[in-house]
């Protein structure tokens, strides 16, 4: 498949940013060469370390390297990271360190090694915590964008990345504008808001739905935190109906704070496509059909939730 | 007799473990070569289990902690026939219960649901506690691996056992000295790794785990131990019985394409 990863163009992006910014350090748990945060270890050893297969207390001493003055990117797969919650809630948020936390092989789109290494409900976790952004680009132009833009935000930032590799679905050109949604398909009929790997199936649904006389707008949700309130309000208030698309679990992730504000509003109808069970292994096409994350499943709900 | 039969064994197991990660395109071969050899001498010459009958409320229970390692438990599982040997060859296929780490739910014979490491002794200590407080007199074996042994909670479930006096508890560490991206020395280094859980109050024992007669002396002599948990420190290859897979980070998390498949199992084969 064509197309590159976004965890490969974040750990290339770091590398780059490791020369410009020398406060910057990155902390990983024997999983440097799946994070790609071994870009960065090979440039700059004095500035990488290497946790071992100790996840809470990689935490702990990225907050600490925070408090110090340092710009700590700590990295493993999403599930191992914010599996230590605890440890990220006091150290790093509760804290105020300005510690990225960076999780990849996000979702069911890892594939053969199961749920155990499946980050499933990592969104809701970090959706949590008060002072926590949560960023998760849909194609590699974009994790680099982001990647530049989280080393300058100040604060604890969470960003969620893929294994699989990702076509493009952003221009070369494009800007990354931290916490706006970004309308990558116009359409009159309805919204469908994706994020991360799978707003690609969002928008190969799309034109499925357009041969079905279908007009879907396609927006993509890169910032899950702080959420687009004004982009919502206006599909809200002007189509009503917004379909949720993610790679995640149905509990917390981007559905769940689209409906937060569409509830608040008191105006339009969301419905949530996203992974509703313990997952299990195969091979990524399959349990995207299995688990209605593929692009004729999107377009199923889309039009259950037109005719609604 | 016994050390043939379980070398024959381990033989036939490595050969399904190949044929295995070789059809499922991904897994971990490294680790299930190195520990193999431990799982075959504890099921077929120790484990009070049934294997028609997995659930069976009396039996001994095996815990494996590093779960990435599961093709050589469902290989064992096979050839003790609480799972059909020809389901091994849907491992990590979609609908499979041949999970790419070990479900408790799907499939028979797997006693907790690991694959995050560092867990998996937790558990096992909880079950040796039900043990003792149920007074039932099955014994729980864990297996954990040497990068796994850098997180914490190994550490925290290290300091209950020995408060609890689970001598039913018996630790197998499979100590192949190699994790996913280098030598543990290197990444986090363990040692004095024995001494360490002497001072935790474990009785500790140190063998060659590719001994068959070692490993089952070992086991034997951990039943007798009175009031203390035993950790046995098995010394291990990573890859073993694979030339090119012996002591290769490399061969951690990766599966051999079809041609390296049938090497490695023509050479498993020729090695006595
Ligand atoms: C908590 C956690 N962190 C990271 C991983 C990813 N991972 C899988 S296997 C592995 C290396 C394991 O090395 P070791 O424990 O020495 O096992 P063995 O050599 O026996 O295969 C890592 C880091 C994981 N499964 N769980």
């Amino acid at each position: 498949m064509a197309g590159k990863a976004t965890r490969t163009a974040f750990g290339e992006t770091l590398a780059r940013l490791g020369a410009e910014n020398p406060r910057i350090v990155v902390l990983d748990a024997d999983l440097s060469k799946s994070t790609m945060s071994d870009f960065f270890a090979s440039k700059f050893p004095d500035r990488f370390f290497d946790m071992g297969i100790a996840e809470g207390n990689m935490v702990g001493a990225g907050a600490g390297m925070a408090l110090a003055g340092m710009i700590p990117f700590i990295c493993s797969f999403a599930t191992f990271v914010v599996g230590r919650f605890e440890q990220i809630r006091m150290s790093v948020g509760y804290s105020r360190a300005n510690v990225k936390i960076v999780g990849t092989h996000c979702g069911i789109g890892i594939g053969p090694d199961g749920y155990s290494q499946m980050a499933l409900e990592d969104i809701a976790l970090m959706r949590s915590l008060p002072n926590m952004a949560v960023v998760q680009p849909g194609d590699a132009i974009e994790a680099e964008r982001a990647v530049e833009y989280i080393a300058r935000h100040d604060g604890p930032v969470f960003l969620r990345l893929t294994r699989q590799n990702l076509n493009d679905v952003n221009p070369p050109d494009y800007k990354f504008e931290f916490g706006k949604g970004v309308v990558l398909r116009p359409g009159r009929d309805m919204t469908i808001m994706a994020t991360g790997g799978v707003v690609g199936n969002a928008l190969k649904a799309a034109a499925l739905l357009a041969q079905k006389q279908v007009d879907a707008q396609v927006v993509n949700i890169h910032t899950i935190k702080p959420i687009d309130r004004d982009l919502i309000g206006r599909v809200a208030y002007s189509q009503g109906k917004i379909l949720t698309v993610e790679d995640h679990g149905i509990v917390g992730g981007l559905g769940s704070a689209v409906a937060e504000v569409v509830a608040e509003l008191g105006r339009g109808r969301v419905k949530r496509v996203a992974v509703e069970d313990y997952a299990e292994s195969g091979d990524p096409d399959g349990l995207y059909k299995k688990y209605g994350l593929s692009e004729d499943n999107i377009a199923a709900k889309a039009l259950e939730l037109l005719h609604d | 007799m016994e050390i043939e039969k379980l070398k024959a064994i381990a033989k036939e197991m490595r050969v399904d473990i190949i044929r295995m990660l070789t059809e499922a395109g991904s897994g971990h071969p490294g680790g299930s070569l190195s520990c193999i050899d431990i799982i075959v001498t504890l099921f077929f010459s120790k484990l009070r289990y049934k294997p028609d009958d997995p659930n069976w409320a009396d039996r001994d229970r095996f815990v494996l902690s590093k779960g990435h390692c599961v093709p050589a438990l469902y290989a064992v599982l096979a050839k003790l026939g609480t799972l059909p040997h020809d389901e091994l060859l849907s491992l990590r296929k979609l609908n499979s219960r041949m999970q790419g780490h070990p479900d408790r739910s799907r499939t028979p014979g797997i006693e907790a649901s690991t694959g995050s490491l560092g867990q998996g002794l937790s558990v096992a200590l909880g079950m040796a506690m039900a043990g003792k407080t149920m007074k039932k007199d099955y014994r729980v074996y864990c297996m954990i691996s040497d990068g796994e042994s850098q997180a914490g909670q190994v550490w925290e479930a290290a300091m209950a056992a020995p408060k609890f006096k689970l001598d039913n508890l018996c630790v197998l560490l499979d100590y192949n000295k190699i994790q996913l991206s280098g030598a543990v020395r290197d990444i986090m280094n363990l040692e004095p790794l024995a001494e360490k859980w002497r001072a935790f109050n474990w009785n500790v024992m140190e063998i060659d785990g590719h001994d068959f007669g070692a490993i089952l002396k070992a086991l034997n002599d951990a039943e007798k131990v009175k009031d203390k948990p035993t950790l046995i420190l098995c010394h291990t290859i990573k890859g073993k019985g694979v030339s090119f897979m012996e002591g290769k980070w490399e061969w951690h998390g990766k599966s051999p394409n079809r041609e390296e498949g049938e090497r490695a199992v023509q050479e498993i084969l020729a090695r006595n």
